[in-house]
C-alpha cells in the first residue's frame, strides 16, 4: 500500500494533533483528561518519527515509535496508579485543588 | 648486633595504638582500651630499652644509628626524607619519653578509669608520645618540625580534654594561639637554615655551620633567635610563658607527661641540638642566658603566691626550664640536658602525687583546704616528699642537687657566665626551696580540711614509687669535679655535645656548693618558718600593703595575662569590630542580599498550579520557534 | 491512494477536537479511540505496517482500557460532566487555544519555508525494524525494560491502599487549619 504525500503535509498533521493536545492539557480541569491530551501529544510525536522514518526508508522512525510506546505504557500506568491516590486523598480530581507543592 | 633496623618500631607502636584506639576504641572494653594505650607505650620503652643497650655496647665505632624509611617529597634538588637518627643526645630524650611516658600510662589506666571518653584519652596520649618520638628523632629538621606541630595538636587536645567547661577549652586555645607565636617564628627560621645552609638534615648543618656561617654575623644571631622564638612558645619561657598555668586544666597525668616531663623541654632540645648554630653567636646565647635567668626568678616567685597546687607546679616548671635554658646560655650543654633528665624524673613524680591527691580529695586543687595528708596517704606522701626535696636540691641525698648545682656552677664559671646570672640562679634555688617547702607543708601537715575518698591503687602508686626512686638516686651518674669526679652523663653525651668551654681564674667549686646548700637549707628554712612555726607572721605581713600589692602582682604572674590583653587582644577585637562592616562586605552581603531576592521572585513562579507550568512550556517553545524563524 | 490519506487525517482531527471538548469522560476514550484508529491507518499509509499494528494493540487496546477501568473506578459520571461543563467557558478556554495556535502557525512557517517536496514513502518491514531494535538499539530496548519493570512495580507501590500520609510540614499545616476551623466553630 502506498500513497504519495509530501513530507510536509504529514509533519503538519502531527503539528496539528500536538497542538491540540496542548490545548486539553491546558483547559481541562479533570486530571483524566490532562491525562488523556498527554497520549494525543505522544501521538502527534509519533506520527512525526514514522513519517520521517517512511520519508527516508529507514527503520529508525518506527524505532522510535516502539520506544515512544513504552514510554506511554509506564506513563499511564504510573499515572492511573497517582490518579487513584490523588482520588483517594482529596476526593477531587481538580488539578485546581492540587496546589500544594507552591514554592 | 646491629639494631637500627628495629628503630622504627619505637615511634611506630604508640602509632599503631593510636589508630585501633581512634578506630575502633569506642567498641572495646575499657579492659582493652588499657592495654592497648598503655601496652603500645610499655612495648615501645622496652624496644628503647634493647635498642638503647645495643647503641651503647657498639657505640666506639658508630655513634649514630640512622634508618631511612621513605621519601617524604622532593621538589627540586630538595628531598625531605622520613629518616629516623638516634644519637646520644636523642637517646636521653626516647629513654625518658617512652620510660616516664609508660609509668605515666599505667598510671592513667587507674586515673582515667571512670571517665566517660577512656579511649579517646589513651588514643590522643598515644599520638603525644609518637609525635614527641618523632620530634625527638627526625634526622632533618622539616621532620622535627612535623613531631613538634604534632605535640602542639595533642596539647591541645589533651588541654580541652574536658571539654564540657568552656575555660577548658579557653585554656587549650591560648595554649596552642601562644605557642603558635613562637612556632611562625621557628618556621622562619627554618627557611633561613635551608636559604643559607641549603639542607635541613642536622648533621650537614652541624658539620658544616662554621664554612656557612661567620662568627657574630647579623645572619646567624638572627637564624639563631628565630629558633629560639620557637622553643621559647614551647617550653613556656618569658615572654611566651603565660599558656602553661592555664594548661594544668587537663588531667593531671597530661600534666605529668606533656607539660612536665617532656613536651615543655623540646625547646631545650631545639637548642641543644642547634647548638652549633648557637655556638656562633654570642649575642644569642646571651639571650637565651638571659631569658632563662628571668624567666626561672619570674616564674619561681609566682610560684611561692600560688594557693593551687597544679598551678604552683606548673610555675615551678617554668621556672626550672628556666634553669635549663640558664645552662644552654652559659654554654653548659650537657648540664641543660642532664637537668632535663632528671627534672622529668621528679616533675612527673610530682603531678602524678598531685593528681591522686586532687583525685581522692575529691577535685580539690586548693592547697589550703588539703592539710594533714601525712599519715592518711603514706605512700603519695613519702614519693612526694622524695620528689620535693629533687626539686628543692636537698644536698647530697637528691638527685636535683646534683643536676641544678651543676648549673649554678657553671652560671658562674662558664664562658659565658657571669657573677649577675649566678646570683639570679643563686636566689632561684632560694625561692625554690621556700616554695617547694610551702607547698609540703601545707599539704601534708597541719589539720585536716576535707575528708578524704578512696586511696589510690596499685596501679597508681607504683609507678609513684619508681619515679621517686629515679628522683632520689638518678644523680648519682654525674657527681661534681671536686668530689667523686663521676661524669658519666656528661661524657656520654660528649660525642654530640661539646664540652663546656670554661673561664680562667675562678673561685673554688667548693664555695659555690656551700652557697648553693645555703640557700637550699634557706628556703626550706623561710617556708618552715612562715608556714610551719610562725604561721601568725603571714597575717602580720598581710597588714603590709605594699606586700600585698606585691603579692597581687606576683600572684597574677607578673600582670602578664593583662599586659598581653591590653597590648595585643584587646587591639586586635577593637580592629576587628571597625573591620566587621568596612566596604568589601557590603560587595558581599550585597550578592548575598540580591541571591534571596532573586530566589524570592522565582520561588513565586513555583505556583502549584500544573497548568501554570504548561502554559510555561508553552510559551518557551513559541519562543524558541520563534527565534528559529528570526534566524 | 492520497484520498485515504486525507480522510484519515480528517479523522485524526476531527476526533481529536472532540476528545479535548467532550464533559463526559466515557465519551472524550470513544473519541480518543477512534483517533488512533484513525493514526493507525495513518502509519499503514506511510508504510509502517509494525507501527500501525502496535498503535491498534497496544494503544487501542491496553492503554485505552486502563483508562477505562480507572473512570469506572472513579466511578466518573454525570457529575464531573456537569463539573467540565461549567469549567469549560469561553474565556477559560480562548487563551490557551490561542497560544497553540501562535505554536501551530509558527511551525506552520518552518514547515512550509523549507523545500517541497512529494515522495513516494517506502515500505519498512516488520523485519527491518526488528533487526534494528536488536542490534543498534538493543541498549535502548533494555533501557525500556527496566522502564517498564519500575513502572509495574512503581503502580503497584502507588495503587495500594492505604491510610492518608502526608508530608510532616503538609501535616503540620493541616493540623493548624483544623485548629482554625475547630476555633471558628467554637
Amino acid at each position: 500500500m502506498k500513497t504519495s504525500v509530501s513530507a510536509e503535509v504529514v509533519v503538519l498533521l502531527a503539528g496539528l494533533l500536538f497542538a491540540l493536545g496542548i490545548v486539553g492539557v491546558i483547559i481541562r480541569k479533570n486530571i483524566v483528561f490532562m491525562l488523556l491530551s498527554v497520549e494525543i501529544m505522544l501521538n502527534a510525536s509519533g506520527l512525526a518519527f514514522v513519517a520521517a522514518g517512511s520519508r527516508w526508508g529507514q527503520p529508525d522512525g518506527q524505532v522510535m515509535f516502539v520506544f515512544i510506546l513504552a514510554m506511554a505504557a509506564a506513563e499511564v500506568s504510573i499515572g492511573l496508579a497517582l490518579i487513584l491516590q490523588i482520588y483517594h486523598q482529596h476526593k477531587s480530581l481538580d488539578i485546581d485543588n492540587l496546589k500544594e507543592m507552591n514554592g | 648486633m646491629l639494631m637500627d633496623k628495629y628503630l622504627w618500631l619505637i615511634p611506630a607502636l604508640p602509632l599503631g595504638g593510636f589508630f585501633i584506639l581512634a578506630l575502633i576504641g569506642k567498641n572495646m572494653s575499657r579492659t582493652w582500651v588499657a592495654t592497648v594505650g598503655a601496652g603500645s607505650i610499655c612495648l615501645s620503652a622496652l624496644v628503647t630499652f634493647v635498642v638503647g643497650g645495643a647503641f651503647l655496647s657498639g657505640m666506639p665505632e658508630n655513634t649514630v644509628y640512622t634508618q631511612t624509611l621513605w621519601t617524604w617529597f622532593e621538589v627540586g634538588e630538595f628531598s625531605a626524607k622520613i629518616t629516623l637518627s638516634l644519637d646520644v643526645l636523642s637517646l636521653v630524650f626516647v629513654f625518658v619519653i617512652t620510660f616516664i611516658g609508660a609509668l605515666i600510662h599505667i598510671y592513667s589506666t587507674a586515673f582515667m578509669e571512670a571517665d566517660r571518653d577512656y579511649a579517646r584519652f589513651f588514643a590522643s596520649m598515644n599520638l603525644f608520645v609518637f609525635s614527641m618520638l618523632v620530634l625527638v628523632l627526625a634526622d632533618n629538621l622539616l621532620l622535627m618540625y612535623l613531631g613538634w606541630e604534632g605535640v602542639g595538636l595533642c596539647s591541645y587536645l589533651l588541654i580541652g580534654f574536658w571539654y564540657e567547661q568552656p575555660t577548658n577549652g579557653n585554656a587549650a586555645r591560648k595554649a596552642f594561639t601562644v605557642t603558635r607565636i613562637g612556632d611562625a617564628a621557628m618556621a622562619i627560621g627554618l627557611f633561613m637554615v635551608f636559604q643559607q645552609a641549603g639542607t635541613l638534615v642536622v648533621s650537614d648543618i652541624g658539620a658544616n655551620a662554621s664554612v656557612i656561617w661567620q662568627p657574630n654575623s647579623a645572619t646567624v644571631t638572627i637564624t639563631a633567635l628565630l629558633l629560639l622564638a620557637g622553643g621559647l612558645g614551647k617550653s613556656a619561657q618569658l615572654p611566651l610563658q603565660t599558656w602553661l598555668p592555664d594548661a594544668m586544666a587537663g588531667p593531671s597525668p597530661v600534666s605529668a607527661l606533656i607539660h612536665a616531663a617532656t613536651m615543655v623541654t623540646a625547646g631545650v632540645y631545639l637548642v641543644a641540638r642547634m647548638h652549633t648554630i648557637f655556638a656562633l653567636s654570642e649575642t644569642a646565647r646571651l639571650v637565651v642566658a638571659i631569658i632563662g635567668a628571668a624567666t626561672l626568678l619570674l616564674a619561681g616567685l609566682t610560684a611561692l603566691t600560688q594557693y593551687d597546687i597544679k598551678r604552683v607546679l606548673a610555675y615551678s616548671t617554668i621556672s626550672q626550664i628556666g634553669y635549663m635554658f640558664l645552662a644552654l646560655g652559659v654554654g653548659a650543654w650537657t648540664a641543660a640536658v642532664f637537668h632535663f633528665m632528671i627534672h622529668a624524673f621528679f616533675k612527673a613524680l610530682l603531678f602524678l602525687a598531685a593528681g591522686a591527691i586532687i583525685e581522692s580529695l575529691h577535685h580539690e586543687h586548693n592547697m589550703f583546704k588539703m592539710g594533714g595528708l601525712k599519715d592518711k596517704m603514706p605512700v603519695v606522701f613519702w614519693t612526694f616528699l622524695a620528689g620535693a626535696i629533687s626539686l628543692a636540691a636537698v644536698p647530697l641525698i637528691s638527685a636535683g642537687f646534683y643536676s641544678k648545682d651543676q648549673i649554678l656552677w657553671y652560671s658562674w664559671s662558664a664562658d659565658g657566665g657571669s657573677p649577675v646570672l649566678w646570683a639570679v640562679a643563686l636566689a632561684g634555688a632560694l625561692i625554690t626551696a621556700t616554695y617547694t617547702t610551702r607547698m609540703m607543708i601545707l599539704t601534708f601537715w597541719g589539720e585536716s580540711h576535707t575528708h578524704i575518698g578512696h586511696l589510690p591503687g596499685k596501679r597508681m602508686t607504683v609507678p609513684l614509687v619508681v619515679l621517686a626512686v629515679f628522683s632520689v638516686f638518678a644523680g648519682f651518674i654525674e657527681l661534681p669535679h671536686n668530689f667523686g669526679h663521676f661524669t658519666l652523663f656528661s661524657d656520654f653525651l660528649h660525642p654530640v655535645l661539646p664540652e663546656t668551654a670554661m673561664q680562667e681564674n675562678i673561685p673554688s667549686e667548693w664555695l659555690f656548693q656551700l652557697l648553693a646548700a645555703l640557700a637550699t637549707l634557706g628556703g626550706i628554712f623561710l617556708g618552715y618558718y612562715y608556714y610551719y612555726q610562725q604561721p601568725a607572721r603571714i597575717a602580720s605581713l598581710r597588714q603590709n600593703g605594699l606586700l600585698v600589692r606585691l603579692y597581687r602582682f606576683w600572684f597574677s604572674g607578673w600582670a602578664f595575662d593583662a599586659l598581653y590583653d591590653r597590648m595585643l587582644v584587646r587591639p586586635f577585637v577593637f580592629i576587628a569590630r571597625i573591620n566587621k562592616s568596612d566596604i568589601t562586605d557590603k560587595l558581599y552581603t550585597g550578592i548575598s542580599g540580591m541571591t534571596g531576592e532573586m530566589y524570592k521572585l522565582l520561588s513565586r513562579t513555583q505556583s502549584g498550579s500544573l497548568r501554570w507550568y504548561i502554559m510555561g512550556l508553552v510559551v518557551g517553545a513559541i519562543l524558541i520557534l520563534g527565534i528559529q524563524i528570526m534566524l | 491512494m492520497e484520498i485515504a490519506f486525507y480522510i484519515a487525517g480528517a479523522v485524526a482531527i476531527v476526533a481529536t477536537l472532540m476528545v479535548i471538548t467532550r464533559h463526559n469522560p466515557v465519551h472524550a476514550l470513544l473519541y480518543l479511540n477512534v483517533s488512533l484508529l484513525a493514526h493507525a491507518m495513518l502509519f499503514y499509509l506511510l508504510g509502517a505496517s509494525f507501527a500501525a499494528l502496535l498503535e491498534i494493540i497496544i494503544y487501542a487496546g491496553a492503554i485505552m482500557v486502563l483508562f477505562i477501568f480507572v473512570v469506572m473506578l472513579l466511578n466518573l459520571g454525570k457529575e464531573t460532566a456537569e463539573q467540565e461543563r461549567k469549567w469549560l467557558k469561553l474565556k477559560v478556554w480562548a487563551g490557551p487555544t490561542m497560544l497553540a495556535a501562535i505554536l501551530f502557525a509558527e511551525f506552520l512557517a518552518l514547515v512550509l519555508s523549507s523545500r517541497q517536496s512529494t515522495y513516494s514513502p517506502a515500505v519498512v518491514s516488520p523485519r527491518e525494524v526488528a533487526v534494528s531494535l536488536f542490534r543498534e538499539y538493543l541498549i535502548g530496548v533494555e533501557l525500556a525494560a527496566m522502564l517498564l519493570m519500575a513502572a509495574v512495580v512503581g503502580a503497584a507501590h502507588i495503587g495500594r491502599h492505604k491510610k492518608l500520609v502526608l508530608h510532616r510540614f503538609l501535616k503540620e499545616e493541616k493540623e493548624r487549619e483544623e485548629e482554625k476551623q475547630e476555633e471558628m466553630v467554637l
